[in-house]
């Protein structure tokens, strides 16, 4: 059998936010494992307070493990020192949610795009070529180098935060629900860009995201995560169309779907389902 | 979504980036109190080489002239010239001030950006000390001060520099924590930017206005104090400053009234030149284009005339009816349409879903059905008919008087729409004792039986809590309680379930099914969700760009729409396309990927 070597490993991950006062520590993820590798999408679905974005911010280092281990390309990064987070920030980059908060406001798109690549050394001349393509790359006019977030949509400041991402041609790139605040159309656009960027780069994605239908779409491997622990997990076809364990299953009867006799059907079953483990602890 | 991200952002002119020194200049105090603080660094810069009389230059024999050709303003008690020793007076001043902004505004800027971004031990320290400044009396310090050291204006005002560190201290850390977790700083961390990088690329952005506009208001708090200090005599008398001018025509004020006049009336005019540029540069930051929607308020009302064109009747059985609705912000030549000529109905006990993409106008219609447009907003033209009568001719009262009782309405953000300072049982008891006029404690009684209906397990506990101990889900469905309260004949909901995890969405949907079969009311459910459409709704109206594309029922437009916009927004959902294809050729469990131990 072949076996493509692993981008990213995570073992036995845990990370506790410390309580204040009197409240007790709360553990955000519990014995979280899994890999990704070269080209691959992983997909973490689950809801709010499942602890999915926590995963990504630990992989970035922005939130310290408590205990397991993070391994990129074979080195342990887990509790990576600055020197060696400005190292790995040329390899791994990140996309998030709000495109209106991601964007520093006052500073101009070619800005934004360029500074990535002027702290990797590239200087100012050739930034602001690569920016050129960088905006032709994630198809937003040639103009918009000078203007400020503000004037763009969200789908169009999405596509600035994806061409922050890609500027240094990492090869992971953390996605923590790029596309929850945009509307229908721009998000299969948005999603459609990502993919395509993925085959020609071959460019890894650990891709979080509450929508199962998102999920689906993008991800070849998904975790399903509920309360910081890892519940199911497997190929995505499998893990979104018939899933085994009753908390997935309940999300997926959970999602409505736009037609009114499957809905109806659906909302049955997922009463019945609601019934059924009703006592068990999901 | 709150009401003010609600309105298209293109109603919103983009404002460009010299907008903020425009916004300034237009304003004319701002314009005129520039002119008299540059006018006053200018002075004390040339004045050297005016070939005015030696501002010191005692001479007996001119004292206490009148203003004259030979001297402008007159001369003091010991003959000095009294117009040079104003213009001398800015250099003192300029000096003086100038000493205790620079210094409070280096320390205070400097430690404030680090407490605000790094926060633990330094901001604790930082803080503590800021605290005991403030506590500080200033002025016994400054006395102490120039005790030990002896009368020298510079060595106080440095000491009342010290003083004033907190005035920047606070200013800076408070904006800078409130970016410190914004996403883009995370981006910057992400991308390897240092700390220093970071703080002067991303976080000096964001104290940039706020220290200017403290550093104006500090200058003039400097101001009062040097001029304070130098009346009160503590500090060098021999330096022509305005406070020294005034200390001595305080002291000769039965003789000479005519002294303190010109010193109190340059220190007068440039402290309030300096809180003037404060303000005007405060009224620049703030205005963000707005400045068109007060003035539009008025003349709302009027601008509802019959339409030019007529409108189809209104259907007879219906409960709400909505005729060739448009909706515009601003006025006159700025205005701006967002709604263009929408006409929809919902009969009693009907649930009509309002779907389109954001800038589709279906938040702005139903809002206008409410009553409840962003500010600067209004029906420009149409009719809205709600149980026969017409809303759009009804006063401000009447409207009120409607929403709550008859409309009632469920917001998109359960959050925000909580007031966090009452317990949810106070914020669910006043409306139904206002306007079903019940006693406290049937009011009491009726919230607790609301609660039990919406599914909350323990009416009782959720009664007594606050909004922030309770989760988003069980938050709307305390909205529903009181949404339903006073029995509305029309409910509309603004995306009720965006802002929920799927599966309490499912329960909420599944609770306000329940609530509209048992009352009998009509629904207006706004949603970009077609699941949720599909869920609850019996009609659909799509919208899209302000315009209705089409009316039909559910059925028909989520299985055989009419128009291309609706299929085209069908087909962008994700639900039944296929699942990526798994592009590794590796043995399928065995050496699944997920498996991270060998």
């Amino acid at each position: 059998m072949t076996n493509t070597p692993r981008l990213l490993e995570v073992d036995q991950l845990a990370v506790e936010y410390p309580g204040h006062g009197r409240k007790p520590a709360f553990r955000a993820l519990e014995e979280i494992s899994f890999a990704i590798r070269p080209g691959e999408t992983l997909g973490l679905v689950g809801e709010s307070g499942s602890g999915k974005t926590t995963i990504g911010r630990a992989i970035l280092g922005l939130v310290k493990p408590t205990a397991g281990h993070i391994r990129f390309d074979g080195k342990d990064i887990t509790h990576a020192g600055r020197h060696d987070r400005r190292n790995l920030s040329r390899d791994i980059q990140v996309v998030f949610q709000d495109p209106y908060t991601s964007l520093n406001p006052s500073m101009t798109v070619e800005d934004i795009l360029s500074e990535p690549l002027t702290i990797q050394g590239t200087n100012k001349k050739d930034a602001l070529e690569r920016v050129r393509g960088l905006l032709d790359r994630v198809r937003l006019p040639a103009n918009s180098g000078g203007r400020l977030p503000r004037e763009f949509s969200g789908g169009q400041r999405q596509r600035i935060a994806i061409a922050r991402a890609i500027a240094v041609k990492p090869r992971l790139i953390v996605c923590d629900e790029p596309v929850s605040a945009l509307d229908l159309t721009t998000q299969a656009t948005v999603l459609d860009l990502l993919v395509e960027i993925q085959e020609a780069t071959k460019v890894a994605y650990l891709f979080v995201s509450h929508d199962l239908s998102v999920i689906r779409h993008i991800s070849h491997n998904v975790i399903v995560l509920y309360k910081g622990h890892i519940v199911e997990q497997g190929r995505a076809a499998q893990v979104t169309s018939q899933p085994v364990h009753p908390y997935t299953q309940r999300l997926f009867m959970s999602a409505p779907v736009p037609n009114p006799a499957q809905q109806r059907e659906r909302r049955e079953a997922r009463r019945q389902l609601v019934a059924a483990t009703t006592g068990q602890a999901a | 979504m709150t009401l003010a991200t609600e309105v298209p952002t293109d109603v919103e002119p983009v404002v460009p980036r010299s907008g903020l020194v425009r916004r300034f200049l237009r304003n004319p105090l701002g314009l005129l109190s520039t002119l008299v603080l540059l006018a006053v660094i200018v002075i004390a810069v040339v004045v050297p080489f005016l070939g005015l009389p030696d501002p010191n230059g005692v001479n007996l024999r001119e004292a206490n002239r009148a203003p004259g050709a030979a001297h402008l303003l007159g001369t003091d008690g010991s003959g000095r010239d009294i117009f040079s020793r104003i213009m001398w007076g800015t250099q003192v001043l300029l000096a003086g001030s100038g000493i205790s902004l620079a210094i409070s505004m280096a320390i205070g800027v400097a430690t404030g950006l680090m407490a605000g971004y790094y926060g633990g031990w330094f901001d604790s320290v930082a803080s503590w000390f800021n605290n005991l400044t403030m506590s500080l009396p200033g002025i016994v310090v400054l006395l102490a001060v120039t005790t030990v050291v002896g009368p020298n204006v510079y060595i106080a005002m440095a000491t009342f520099g010290i003083l004033l560190t907190p005035a920047f201290f606070r200013v800076v850390r408070g904006a800078v924590q409130a970016v410190r977790n914004e996403l883009y700083v995370d981006a910057a961390r992400v991308s390897g930017l240092s700390d220093a990088r970071i703080i002067a690329r991303h976080i000096l952005t964001v104290v940039r206005a706020p220290v200017i506009i403290q550093a104006a208001r500090v200058a003039s708090i400097a101001i009062s104090v040097q001029a304070g200090l130098e009346l009160l005599g503590i500090t060098d008398s021999t330096v022509p400053s305005w406070g020294n001018m005034l200390n001595e025509g305080f002291r000769k004020i039965a003789l000479s009234p005519g002294l303190i006049l010109w010193p109190s009336l340059a220190i007068g005019l440039v402290s309030m030149a300096l809180i003037l540029v404060g303000n005007a540069l405060r009224d620049a930051l703030e205005d963000r284009g707005h400045g068109t929607t007060r003035a539009v308020r008025l003349p709302a009302r009027t601008a509802v005339e019959p339409s030019a064109t007529p409108a189809p009747a209104h259907p007879a059985n219906a409960l709400l009816s909505v005729q060739n609705l448009k909706v515009a912000y601003g006025t006159g030549s700025g205005q701006k349409e967002v709604v263009h000529g929408v006409s929809l109905h919902v009969a009693p006990g009907e649930v009509l879903g309002l779907v389109g993409e954001s800038g589709s106008g279906k938040t702005q219609t139903a809002f206008a059905v409410l009553g409840l447009l962003p500010e600067g907003g209004h029906v420009s033209d149409g009719s809205i008919l709600f149980d026969g009568k017409e809303l759009t001719a009804l006063g401000t009262k009447d409207r009120t008087a409607l929403r709550g009782t008859d409309i009632a309405y469920i917001p998109q953000e359960p959050m925000s729409n909580l007031d966090p300072a009452f317990r949810i049982g106070h914020q669910l008891t006043v409306p139904m004792r206002t306007r079903l006029g019940l006693s406290k404690a049937d009011a009491r009684s009726r919230a607790l039986a609301l609660l039990a209906r919406v599914g909350i397990a323990d009416p009782e506990k959720t009664f007594k809590s606050y909004p922030h101990e309770v989760s988003g889900g069980m938050a709307q469905r305390v909205l529903i309680a009181g949404a339903v309260s006073c029995n509305p004949r029309l409910l509309i909901a603004d995306e009720p379930t965006t802002a929920l995890d799927v599966t309490v969405q499912a329960e909420v949907l599944d609770l306000l099914r329940d609530l509209q079969r048992e009352t009998g009311m009509a629904v207006v459910m706004v949603t970009h969700n077609f699941g949720v459409v599909a869920d609850i709704c019996d009609r659909v109206a799509v919208m899209q760009s302000g315009r209705l594309v089409e009316v039909d029922t559910v059925e028909k437009i989520l299985t055989a729409p009419s128009q291309s916009y609706t299929q085209k927004l069908l087909d962008s959902m994700l639900e039944d396309g296929p699942a990526r294809p798994y592009p590794f050729d590796d043995d399928d469990s065995a050496a699944s990927p997920l498996k991270a131990k060998e």
